[in-house]
């Protein structure tokens, strides 16, 4: 986009939104959203509180934890599939079908086997990003192409060299754009975990602000949100660009 | 249409003319100051290494790219945006893969708003010319890279244009359909009576088809020669490739643009 | 019988065989087995609860999924043919794609109240992102050698984008729809969970309250399989109508 010859960067439309929302806000059309500079101005009143900080770190545990334990099974697994066809047989139906399953339905199972905490948002969380981060690498092993697997047996590559500083490297773009994926969607389920099990994180403060009808504290809380959100999906996505320069031409 | 060998100035007049076309992209340029003259009724290559702006040429010429500076003119008329007397056939075939090979062949004449009927009865009569009739309910994955170049093809004919700007038109098929290409290639400049432009980056297709080769040399473009063999045309087309003429010029096309490669 | 087939029964009776097992040891008081859960299934669908539970769970599920489709499709098309219009437009979707919405639901049952109207929202909030920006990209991508060739046989505006842009788009827009019904299913269920329990959300939460955990095993089950089938359906027919459209301009 483009104005009087000065190219205006990609999201700086959000600028103008957030006017739109200030103006909104300020005209007292809806109780429901209060200017945005008192929204900022909350956040800053909260964000040192201790329930803020508490459910800050409670889901960042939650979210870290998860996210870990779907990559460390996740990428493996992948690769396995990628390079066995009966293991590969054996579990893509159930990949296929976990991964466009409405995992929230299983939310209320995790809750009453691992109980109201932290466990069953961990295990929600890590549910929502694993089939995707196996599917990736699955793929990424399944096109390497093959002169270059062949390039690495003829000159006479160990399976553990041939693997570390060939096969991998060969399906690391496709192995991150999993991961990426998997962290926005582990985002969406450590949300999702939490409000269902609302005793905990964000979860409980959304109660307890809703209940209130603390609408700026909401809004402060939801905007960290996304804002945290859309920032790691975009370090990702940078990432991710750092290595797809050879993705198109391998 | 050609009279005694050698006199240039028997060349018919010229259907497309480019005078002093440049083009930049940017801090880029891309041609500069190119003019050359494109015989009615004949077939022009324009031919040089990778890179030298070929393509764009013909681009501006069929209005899909505005020069910089200088102007086309089709049949003393300058050229503003595609127009009804040019059709392009393109190196990637463009075709419509949700539309069959008779949707595709008319899909010029849709455009321009011709009947159903009137629109289909042309297409195949075209499909029949480049040999592919039984072919018109295929879709263009069904078709190999040859045939689906005879559908491109058969789509620029449809329209019945003067001019027909051939971008690559051969490069992606193999190397047997090609020399039946270029073979069908010279019967239909022979046949039919319209100007052909047809860019390429092999110096022996060029030498093969054309009534006249021009020669660009890269960064920026410009036309370095031209070259008009005399006898070619008049053999058989199974002999063309030892004639000494042919050896000739494709080793001085050659030697002057192998400092060229890099 | 083919070797692909055998292998899906196999890993079939490996999963459920397993379900089965850790409901007979059992690993917890919470976890029927396998067949305890299907009896339960059955009864559930003899009886008819499980239908009365499908309209009410597909009611704010459709109604959403309609108004998604045609609002996405809509904006995704003005995105991706008007420049101004993207640069306004797209970052919100952008943001909207990479954040949790979910959040956004106490809000709206604070805005909107426990009904229809909430659930509907929570399908759309959910469904409509991710089928804006795979219209708008498809709609940008377009093949320029095919716009070109568009606008060489004298094509005018209407017509490229009628006959060319948007045909060359379908397939992603289907795609779109599809990824955007699956991340429906999430918040109808979500919805049903959070806001009110109503449908296939009330038998899961009230067997769960009685301890009747057969029933809520396979009412899960049973969403979970519908979902699946469904996302399936569209699939194939996205392959079967779209077939030729992927390879057929690729050059070989």
């Amino acid at each position: 986009m483009r104005v009087l010859g000065f190219r205006l960067p990609g999201m700086s439309s959000l600028i103008l939104w957030g006017l739109v929302w200030e103006a909104v806000g300020r005209s007292g059309l809806t109780f429901f959203l209060p200017p945005l500079s008192e929204v900022f101005a909350t956040f800053f009143a909260i964000v040192g509180t201790a329930p803020f900080q508490k459910a800050l770190s409670e889901t960042a545990q939650a979210f870290l934890a998860g996210v870990f334990s779907a990559v460390a099974i996740g990428i493996p697994v992948g690769i396995l599939m990628g390079k066995n066809r009966l293991v590969d047989e054996l579990l893509l139906p159930w990949v296929n079908i976990f991964l466009s399953a409405p995992l929230t339905a299983l939310v209320p199972v995790l809750m009453v086997l691992f109980g109201f905490g932290l466990k069953s948002i961990i295990i929600t969380t890590g549910l929502f990003a694993v089939w995707i981060i196996i599917l990736n690498a699955r793929a990424g092993v399944m096109q390497i192409n093959r002169s270059l697997v062949e390039m690495a047996r003829c000159f006479g590559a160990t399976p553990w060299a041939a693997f570390s500083k060939v096969y991998f490297w060969a399906a690391l773009p496709e192995i991150l754009g999993g991961v990426r994926i998997g962290v926005i969607r582990a985002v969406k389920g450590v949300i999702i975990g939490q409000l269902l099990i609302s005793i905990v994180g964000f979860g409980a403060l959304f109660e307890l602000y809703s209940a209130n009808f603390l609408m700026s504290h909401f809004w402060a809380v939801l905007v960290v949100l996304f804002a945290l959100a859309f920032a790691v999906s975009e370090a990702l996505a940078a990432l991710e660009r750092r290595v797809s320069f050879y993705a198109a031409k391998r | 249409m050609r009279g005694d060998a050698g006199a240039d100035a028997t060349v018919p007049a010229a259907a497309v003319s480019a005078r002093n076309v440049s083009k930049n992209y940017g801090e880029v340029e891309a041609l500069r100051d190119l003019s050359l003259d494109f015989p009615r009724g004949q077939l022009t290559s324009l031919l040089g290494p990778s890179g030298c702006g070929k393509t764009t040429l013909l681009k501006i010429i069929a209005g899909l790219l505005e020069p910089t500076a200088g102007e086309v003119e089709v049949n003393g008329r300058p050229v503003t945006g595609p127009g009804p007397d040019r059709s392009f056939v393109f190196q990637d075939f463009a075709l419509l893969p949700w539309a069959s090979v008779l949707r595709n062949v008319a899909f010029g004449l849709e455009l321009r708003g011709v009947a159903m009927s009137e629109r289909e009865a042309i297409a195949e009569k075209y499909i029949r010319n480049v040999g592919l009739a039984g072919f018109e309910k295929s879709y263009p994955h069904e078709l190999s890279g040859g045939m689906r170049q005879r559908v491109g093809l058969a789509r620029a004919l449809a329209v019945d244009s003067e001019v027909l700007l051939m971008d690559e038109p051969f490069s992606a098929v193999d190397e047997q359909t090609r020399r039946k290409f270029q073979e069908d290639l010279l019967g239909l400049v022979a046949g039919e009576n319209k100007t052909f432009l047809f860019v390429t980056h092999s110096i022996e297709e060029a030498v093969y088809v054309s009534d006249q080769v021009a020669i660009l040399l890269p960064r920026p473009s410009r036309v370095s020669e031209v070259i008009r063999p005399r006898g070619l045309r008049t053999k058989n087309v199974d002999d063309i490739r030892r004639d000494p003429e042919y050896l000739d010029i494709v080793d001085r096309i050659w030697a002057s643009l192998r400092s060229y490669v890099e | 019988m083919s070797r692909s087939l055998f292998l899906k029964l196999l890993s079939g009776i490996i999963v459920f065989g397993a379900w089965e097992i850790a409901g007979r040891i059992p690993v917890s008081y919470a976890f029927p087995t396998f067949f305890e859960s299907m009896a339960a299934l059955g009864v559930m669908t003899i009886d008819g609860s499980l239908l009365e539970a499908y309209v009410d769970t597909l009611r704010p599920l459709v109604i959403g999924l309609l108004i998604s489709a045609f609002i996405g499709i809509a904006l995704g098309l003005w995105v991706g043919l008007t420049r101004w219009f993207d640069w306004l437009v797209s970052p919100i979707f952008i943001v909207m794609q990479a954040a949790p919405l979910a959040a956004l639901i106490p809000l709206l049952v604070m805005v909107y109240g426990i009904g229809l109207t909430s659930k509907v929202f929570v399908v759309c909030i959910m469904a409509m992102p991710v089928i804006v920006l795979n219209t708008a990209g498809a709609v940008r991508n377009t093949p320029t050698n095919l716009k070109e060739m568009g606008y060489s046989f004298l094509g005018n505006e209407r017509d490229i984008i009628l006959k060319i842009v948007v045909p060359a788009a379908s397939p992603i827009i289907f795609s779109g729809l599809r990824l955007g019904t699956s991340a429906g299913f999430i918040g109808a269920i979500l919805s049903e969970l959070k806001i009110t329990p109503t449908g296939i959300g009330d038998i899961i939460t009230y067997s769960r309250s009685i301890a009747d955990y057969p029933s809520m095993y396979a009412a899960i089950f049973s969403i979970m399989v519908l979902a699946v089938l469904f996302l399936n359906l569209l699939e194939r027919i996205e392959r079967y109508l779209f077939a030729g459209n992927v390879r057929g301009y690729a050059t070989d």
